[in-house]
C-alpha cells in the first residue's frame, strides 16, 4: 500500500505488454500475484501448443505435420486436410481425415476464444491499474484484487458448469453443424477415404435449383405446415370441447372422467404411437380386419403403405395426433375454466344471453387470452414432431416424386432419414438451418409480443 | 351438442325437466364415447400382453386364456432388464443434471445483475431453436473424438445440455415471482449469496423443480434420436430403443412381448402422470407465459 509513484510510464505501456506477454503488464504495476495469474493461462497456452507440436522442425515447419493442438486446429480447419489416404507400396497411408480435422479444429477455436476472454482482462486491468496509479489512486494488493473478483463474480462462477457444458454441447455442435452444410460430406465423400471440401453455398443450390430436390423439399414444406396446423388446430378445439363438457355441473363423477380422459397424455409418446402402428397394420393389424369382418371394406385397407391413397395416410395420423395431443389441452383449458368467475356468467344471463352466446362471448375470449402462447408453442413442436410420424408411418407410403421421402414425411423425419439413412450430411444440415430459420421467426414474432423479453 | 355451464341448466329445469334429461343423457353419452376411443387402443395392448401366441393376429383386448409367458420371457430371452437398468440410469443423471444446473443458472439470470445477462437469456433461446439433428450428427463426431461413443453417462450429458436453456428459462421465470424483500432482508442481515439460494430460495422454487424433475425423469424413456445415435453395442440399448427393434419387424413375431415391453414402461409413467397432473399442467403453462 502506498501513494502512486509513476515512474513515468504512460498507462498503455504496461497494457501493451500484457497483450504481448500476458501478465508482464501486471508485473511492470509491481502486481506479482496478478502477473503469476495470467502469466499461467499464457503459459498453459503455449505449452499445450508446444507439447502436442513438433517445433523441432525449425524452417521445415509446416502446420500439417508439425503443428500443435491449436495450429494445426486452424489449419485444418480452413483447409480440411491436404493428404488423402494413399495406396503406396508399403501400404495404406494415414491421409487426412476431414471432419475429425473440422471438429479438432472447432475445439481449438472455441478454447482460443475462452482464452481470448483472460487475455482482454488481462490487458484491460494492466491498463486501468497503472491509469489509476497516475491519476493518483491506492495502490491494491493482488490478494485483495482477486478477493473482491471473486466477490463481484459469483454469478459467473456458478454460471460457468452450465456454460461449459452448453458449450462443448450444445453450441460446439450447433457450429459444427452450420460448417458442414457448407461441406460436400455425404455417402459419396466419406472421410477418412476421401477428403472433404468446402464447396460455399452449393448445397443451398442444390436444393433451390436441382427440380426433384426442391419439389420433395416444396412437398414436404407444404404438408409440414398443412399437418402444423391442422394438428394444434384439431386438438385445441376438441380440448377445448371436452373441458367445457366436463366443467358442466350436470357431470356425474368428474374426476374419474378426467383422469381417464388424461390418459393419452399421460402414457409415453412412444409406446402409444407403436401401439396404434400395429393397429393400423394392413397386413395383421385389427382395424383392417374388422373392416373387412364388418363388410365396410373388401379387402385390408394398408393405411401406411398404400401410395395411391397418401391422404388416407395422412388423415389417420393427424387423428391419431388428435388422440393422443387433446388431453394436454384439455387440462389446460380446464384449469382456465375454474378461475372465470360466476359472476361472469350471471351478469350475461341477466342480459338474456344463451348458452351459446356466453360460451361465444366469455368462455371463449377468456380462454384464448390465456392459451394463445401456448397455441403458438404447440404449432412450433407439432411442426417438429419427429414421434407421431416416425414411429406411425415412417413417412410412408412411398412417393415416387419426392427424394428419400414419403408422402406423410414431415421436415424433422426427412431430415432424419437423409442424415441417419442416407448420410447425405451436407445436404441434412441444409435442411436443419432452414427448419431453424423457419421455427426462429415463428419464435421470435411469438416472444416480441410477450411480456418475458421486454422485460428482460 | 350440450354446451351449455351449469348456470343456464339449471333455469332451464325450471322451464322443461324433460329436455334437461335429455341434455345430460347427451352429455354422458359424448363422454362415455370419448372414453371407449382413449381406453380401446390401451386396453387392446394390455390385453395383447397378455394373449397366447405371439403375432399381431394373436392380439385382442380380452384374451380367453390369457398368459403371462411374454412378461417372462421379456426378462429370459430378451435385454428388456439390462434396457430398464440403461434407461433408469440415463434418466436418473439426467434429472439429477438437469435439477441442479438449471436452478442455479434461474437463480443466477433472475437475482443477480451482471454484464452478459441478457445476452445469455437471448443466447440459450436462440440456442433452443435449433432442430436436434443439426447438433446430433455433431454430436456423433465429437464423441466419437473423445471416446465417449456408447456410453449412457455421454448420453444423459447431451440430454442435460439441450433441455438446459428452456430449464434455465422456466426456472428464471418462477424466481422472478418469488418476492426478493426475502433475499434483501437476509443479504441486510449479512447472509452470503449462496446462503441465500440454498436455505432462501431454493425450498421456495420446488413447485418448478418439481416440475423439471417429473419432465427430465421421463425425457430418456421415451427418447429415440440421440441415443439410436449415440448407443451402438446391444447391452447399451434403452428401452425406447429395444422396443422399436422389436416392434419394427412384423414377422419376427414378436408382438405379444413388445406388447409386455410397452405396458411394463407406461405403467409407472402414467401413474406418475395421473398423480402428478397438476403439477405437470401448470408447470407447462408457466413455461408459455415465461418464454
Amino acid at each position: 500500500m502506498g501513494t502512486a509513484q509513476n515512474g513515468g510510464l504512460p498507462a498503455p505501456v504496461p497494457g501493451v505488454a500484457s497483450a504481448l506477454v500476458w501478465g508482464a503488464g501486471q508485473l511492470m504495476n509491481r502486481q506479482v500475484g496478478k502477473a503469476a495469474f495470467f502469466f499461467a493461462f499464457f503459459a498453459a497456452l503455449i505449452g499445450w501448443e508446444m507439447g502436442t507440436g513438433n517445433y523441432y522442425a525449425g524452417m521445415d515447419f509446416a502446420p500439417r505435420s508439425n503443428g500443435g493442438f491449436f495450429i494445426k486446429g486452424l489449419w485444418g480447419l480452413l483447409t480440411l486436410g491436404t493428404q488423402p489416404r494413399q495406396m503406396t507400396v508399403t501400404g495404406l497411408t494415414d491421409g487426412d481425415n476431414s471432419i475429425v480435422l473440422m471438429a479438432n479444429g472447432l475445439i481449438a477455436l472455441l478454447t482460443l476464444a475462452l482464452l481470448a476472454i483472460v487475455w482482454v482482462w488481462s490487458i484491460r486491468d494492466a491498463h486501468a491499474y497503472r491509469r489509476r496509479l497516475i491519476e493518483g489512486g491506492l495502490r491494491e494488493t493482488s490478494l485483495a484484487y482477486f478477493k473482491r473478483v471473486w466477490e463481484g463474480a459469483f454469478a459467473y462462477i456458478v454460471l460457468s458448469p452450465g456454460l461449459i457444458l452448453i458449450v462443448f454441447m450444445s453450441v460446439l455442435p450447433v457450429l459444427f453443424g452450420i460448417l458442414v452444410a457448407f461441406t460436400d460430406y455425404n455417402r459419396d465423400n466419406l472421410p477418412p477415404k476421401n477428403l472433404v471440401n468446402w464447396v460455399g453455398f452449393d448445397n443451398f443450390a442444390t436444393i433451390f435449383a436441382v427440380p426433384s430436390w426442391t419439389a420433395t423439399f416444396l412437398g414436404v414444406l407444404g404438408w409440414t405446415f398443412v399437418w402444423a396446423i391442422v394438428a394444434t388446430a384439431t386438438t385445441y378445439a376438441a380440448g377445448f370441447l371436452q373441458a367445457v363438457l366436463l366443467a358442466n355441473k350436470k357431470v356425474k363423477f368428474p374426476r374419474v372422467w378426467r383422469s381417464v380422459f388424461l390418459l393419452p397424455w399421460a402414457v409415453p409418446g412412444i409406446v402409444s404411437a407403436l401401439v396404434f402402428r400395429s393397429m393400423f397394420n394392413g397386413q395383421f393389424g385389427p382395424i383392417s380386419q374388422w373392416l373387412v369382418d364388418v363388410g365396410l371394406t373388401d379387402e385390408r385397407v394398408y393405411w401406411f403403405t398404400d401410395p395411391s391413397h397418401p391422404n388416407l395416410a395422412r388423415a389417420v395420423a393427424l387423428l391419431v395426433n388428435l388422440w393422443l395431443g387433446f388431453p394436454f389441452f384439455m387440462a389446460l383449458v380446464g384449469g382456465v375454466l375454474t378461475n372465470i368467475p360466476d359472476s361472469y356468467y350471471e351478469a350475461a344471463r341477466m342480459d338474456g344471453a344463451g348458452p351459446l352466446q356466453q360460451l361465444r362471448h366469455i368462455t371463449f375470449p377468456v380462454v384464448h387470452r390465456t392459451v394463445a402462447p401456448l397455441l403458438i408453442l404447440a404449432f412450433v413442436s407439432n411442426f417438429n414432431n419427429f414421434g407421431v410420424i416416425y414411429f406411425l408411418t415412417q413417412g410412408g407410403p412411398d412417393n415416387a416424386d419426392y427424394r428419400f421421402a414419403g408422402s406423410t414425411d414431415l421436415l424433422i423425419t426427412w431430415l432424419f432419414n437423409l442424415t441417419l439413412d442416407n448420410r447425405l450430411y451436407n445436404i441434412g444440415a441444409v435442411m436443419s438451418m432452414l427448419i431453424f430459420v423457419i421455427v426462429g421467426t415463428i419464435s421470435v414474432w411469438n416472444l416480441n409480443r410477450s411480456k418475458a423479453i421486454r422485460e428482460l | 351438442m350440450t354446451t351449455e355451464t351449469a348456470a343456464p341448466a339449471r333455469k332451464r329445469r325450471r322451464t322443461s325437466p324433460r329436455g334437461e334429461k335429455a341434455a345430460s343423457l347427451f352429455l354422458h353419452l359424448e363422454l362415455l364415447v370419448v372414453a371407449i376411443i382413449v381406453i380401446f387402443p390401451l386396453m387392446w395392448i394390455v390385453g395383447a400382453s397378455f394373449s397366447p401366441g405371439t403375432g399381431l393376429a394373436n392380439a385382442s383386448p380380452i384374451p380367453t386364456d390369457a398368459t403371462l409367458d411374454h412378461y417372462v420371457s421379456l426378462f429370459t430371452e430378451t435385454d428388456y432388464g439390462r434396457w430398464y437398468l440403461n434407461s433408469l440410469y440415463v434418466a436418473v443423471l439426467n434429472m439429477v443434471g438437469s435439477v441442479v444446473l438449471s436452478a442455479l443458472c434461474g437463480y443466477v439470470f433472475s437475482r443477480i445483475r451482471f454484464r452478459g445477462r441478457k445476452a445469455g437469456l437471448l443466447g440459450i433461446l436462440i440456442l433452443q431453436m435449433f432442430p436436434t439433428f443439426l447438433t446430433a450428427i455433431a454430436v456423433y463426431m465429437l464423441f466419437l473424438n473423445f471416446g465417449l461413443l456408447d456410453s449412457l453417462t455421454g448420453l444423459a450429458l447431451v440430454s442435460i445440455a439441450a433441455a438446459l436453456p428452456y430449464n434455465t428459462w422456466l426456472m428464471k421465470g418462477y424466481t422472478d415471482n418469488l418476492p426478493a424483500s426475502l433475499d434483501e432482508a437476509a443479504a441486510i442481515d449479512g447472509a452470503s449469496r449462496w446462503t441465500i439460494f440454498v436455505k432462501i430460495v431454493l425450498p421456495l422454487m420446488r413447485p418448478m423443480l418439481t416440475f423439471v424433475a417429473i419432465t427430465q425423469f421421463t425425457v430418456p424413456w421415451m427418447d429415440f434420436i440421440l441415443p439410436r445415435l449415440l448407443l451402438q453395442s446391444p447391452e447399451k440399448q434403452t428401452v425406447a430403443l429395444g422396443l422399436f427393434a422389436m416392434i419394427e419387424d412384423v414377422y419376427q413375431n414378436a408382438f405379444t412381448t413388445f406388447a409386455a415391453g410397452a405396458v411394463i414402461l407406461a405403467v409407472p409413467i402414467t401413474i406418475l402422470y395421473i398423480v402428478l397432473q397438476r403439477y405437470l399442467v401448470t408447470g407447462a403453462s408457466a413455461g408459455a407465459e415465461k418464454g
